[in-house]
């Protein structure tokens, strides 16, 4: 937690830093550092966001205009209704909340339970779990796909409904490991002293367990949201009605034949929502992904 | 199909029924469960097993029966609703494959250039970035913006970069009068430039987590190098890189892993296989036989190899890590 102190020791020390030569070096690394950076990491996003405005021919055009010479906002407008963009942020949200609900009750449910309540063969079934952590997600698409196809013993089709996305997103090992992890480090008294005022283990997960997991549920949280946010093949196998289609798939499936200023157009609107969401709300984002990662 | 469904029920009631019908037979846990009545501890039982019912099921469902079929497939086939067991003819028709070598050579330069660039990149701008005491958090969240794009803007965007006529790259080589490519239409140079796409879109998450392992480096052992009169390179070398190594290793195979499961950015990039066949990765070849050719058979047996050759991976990671200890 002393991470972001100030003065903390790195590579090079202050006093070499302060010496006139260390400075005009750190400087001109640091302002050289500053317009790399810029112009690989904002640049490609200026062009994509400045390419909307420019028109059919001057996006094609060599050489490039660096601005557009006579912007047009009204591609942006093309763009939002023909590639039915509303339709897919509305989806992809729709999957992405749906997948962190289910995961939140159910994980949160059993890794609550294999860790407080202690259930006869409950480390049979977390060693199950957690042994699809060693299973590459590739080498399952096949036997899953077929298995959402014809769900055995229900024989149910869940291909192009939601719950294709969401049920799958639950069987999440790390998602077990990183809470039940969590609740192993919550002191037994407390557990004991609501057992004996009376609360039963739903109560007690509800009013003492979870608003101490805050932290870890944050985290769990913000991977199940940029899981199905960035997945691609299986959301393409199981949704193969455009109308139901999460962004990514839905812009690559309607991009067939549209002109080039209005798909750049399309994906600079797709980007904008994270974009937004995360310059807000960057600091938690940016600690909440490096914590479970680092654990992990 | 309907002959699979017979071994459904088979792997279904192995793996999610068995723990009630086991919690009567087995005695309880010790301490305050042994006090309990057998009725009170029963009941606690049962109610702990009902938290855990969704997960299990969805497990069950979704990962613990998929892996079992994925097994049996591999060595059946599945013709016009008939179900046959083939042994190892699914795996030898896999083997024999003239696209075999080449998507395993695809799937290793992807890895390999992964390695290079996607590994080493983000650990030379965490060092960097770190001795910054001004500026770090603008560098930071430029860092990581790519990463909230969705990948289909960052791929897309990038085809757009890469096109030979108008694109942004030929523009900037053309700019500093250096020879022009041809990028994702050219053999020699399409794998590489998928490996750009996909490193500029992912390169921020893994440099957060090695800046938050470069801020656990204890200062003191620097101080003490400073007075050892070692240099920058050697302060990296001996300090740096030991103290982050638990990070280092298991990011290395976690994006050994991932980089080996490639799928995405080529299938946006280039459709798949790319020019002569230059990008066609093993995931991609999986693909091919289960929703071109309706080959669940071969797709299987190709998904088996996979996971021995990865898992061949991790247990080369669990030995390295141990034998580092």
């Amino acid at each position: 937690m002393a991470a972001n102190q100030p003065q903390q020791r790195t590579l090079i020390s202050a006093a070499a830093l302060n010496r006139p030569r260390g400075k005009l070096i750190y400087w001109t690394v640091l302002s050289l550092t500053v317009v790399v950076f810029t112009l690989v990491f904002l640049g490609p996003l200026y062009w994509m966001v400045s390419g909307g405005f420019k028109s059919a021919q001057e996006v094609l055009q060599n050489p490039p205009t660096l601005f557009p010479k006579d912007p047009k906002p009204g591609t942006y407008k093309t763009a939002w209704s023909q590639l039915k963009i509303a339709r897919l942020l509305f989806n992809t949200m729709y999957y992405a909340f749906g997948a962190l609900a289910f995961q939140l009750v159910f994980d949160v449910a059993a890794a609550y339970a294999i860790s407080k309540l202690r259930p006869v063969l409950g480390n049979l079934i977390l060693g199950m779990m957690l042994a699809t952590l060693m299973i590459p997600a590739a080498v399952l698409i096949v036997p899953q796909y077929l298995t959402v196809l014809d769900l055995p013993l229900l024989h149910i089709n869940l291909i192009g409904t939601p719950w294709a996305i969401w049920l799958p997103t639950v069987a999440n090992g790390f998602n077990i490991f990183l809470l039940k992890r969590f609740f192993d480090s919550i002191p037994e008294d407390l557990m004991s002293a609501a057992a004996i005022d009376g609360a039963s283990p739903l109560r007690t997960l509800w009013s003492i367990v979870l608003p101490m997991s805050r932290p870890i549920l944050g985290v769990v949280s913000i991977f199940a949201v940029v899981n199905v946010w960035k997945d691609f093949l299986w959301p393409m196998l199981v949704q193969p009605d455009t109308d139901k289609q999460p962004i990514n798939i839905g812009i690559n499936s309607l991009s067939q034949g549209v002109p080039q200023n209005v798909l750049i157009a399309a994906l600079a609107i797709s980007a904008l929502p994270t974009i937004a969401i995360f310059l807000l709300f960057q600091r938690n984002i940016m600690s909440g992904l490096t914590a479970g990662s680092l654990k992990g | 199909m309907a002959a699979t469904t017979v071994s459904h029920n088979k792997a279904k009631r192995g793996s999610g029924q068995s723990s009630p019908r086991g919690s009567r037979r087995r005695p309880g846990l010790p301490d305050e469960n042994a006090r309990a009545g057998f009725g009170r501890r029963l009941r606690r039982d049962l109610q702990a097993h009902a938290f855990m019912i969704g997960a299990v099921l969805c497990f069950g469902f979704f990962s613990w029966y998929p892996m079992v079929r994925e097994v049996i497939m591999s060595f059946q086939k599945t013709k016009r609703g008939e179900t046959t067991w083939v042994g190892w003819k699914n795996l030898e028709t896999v083997w024999n494959d003239p696209g075999f070598w080449p998507a395993w050579r695809n799937t290793m330069q992807f890895t390999l250039y992964a390695l290079v660039i996607g590994f080493a990149v983000p650990f030379v701008i965490a060092i960097v970035l770190n001795e910054f005491r001004h500026a770090q958090a603008y560098l930071r969240i430029l860092v990581y913006l790519p990463v909230m794009l969705p990948p289909v803007a960052g791929v897309l965007l990038f085809k757009y970069f890469y096109n030979p006529e108008y694109g942004l790259f030929n523009h900037i080589l053309h700019f500093l009068h250096l020879p022009e490519q041809a990028w994702l239409d050219s053999s020699s140079t399409a794998m590489i430039s998928v490996v750009i796409a996909a490193t500029w879109m992912s390169a921020g998450g893994a440099t957060l987590i090695y800046l938050a392992a470069l801020q656990n480096v204890p200062g003191e052992l620097y101080e003490a190098a400073d007075l050892d009169g070692a240099g920058l390179l050697s302060k990296i070398w001996h300090i740096t890189i030991p103290q982050t190594r638990p990070v280092l290793s298991l990011m290395l195979l976690l994006q050994i892993v991932a980089t080996m499961q490639e799928f995405t950015n080529v299938y946006l990039l280039t459709g798949g296989a790319g020019p002569e066949n230059s990008t066609g990765t093993v995931v991609y070849m999986v693909y091919q036989y289960a929703f071109r050719y309706d080959s669940f058979g071969s797709a299987s047996a190709l998904g088996l190899i996979m996971l021995v050759v990865l898992g061949g991976f991790s247990g080369l990671y669990a030995r390295l890590s141990r034998n580092s200890d």
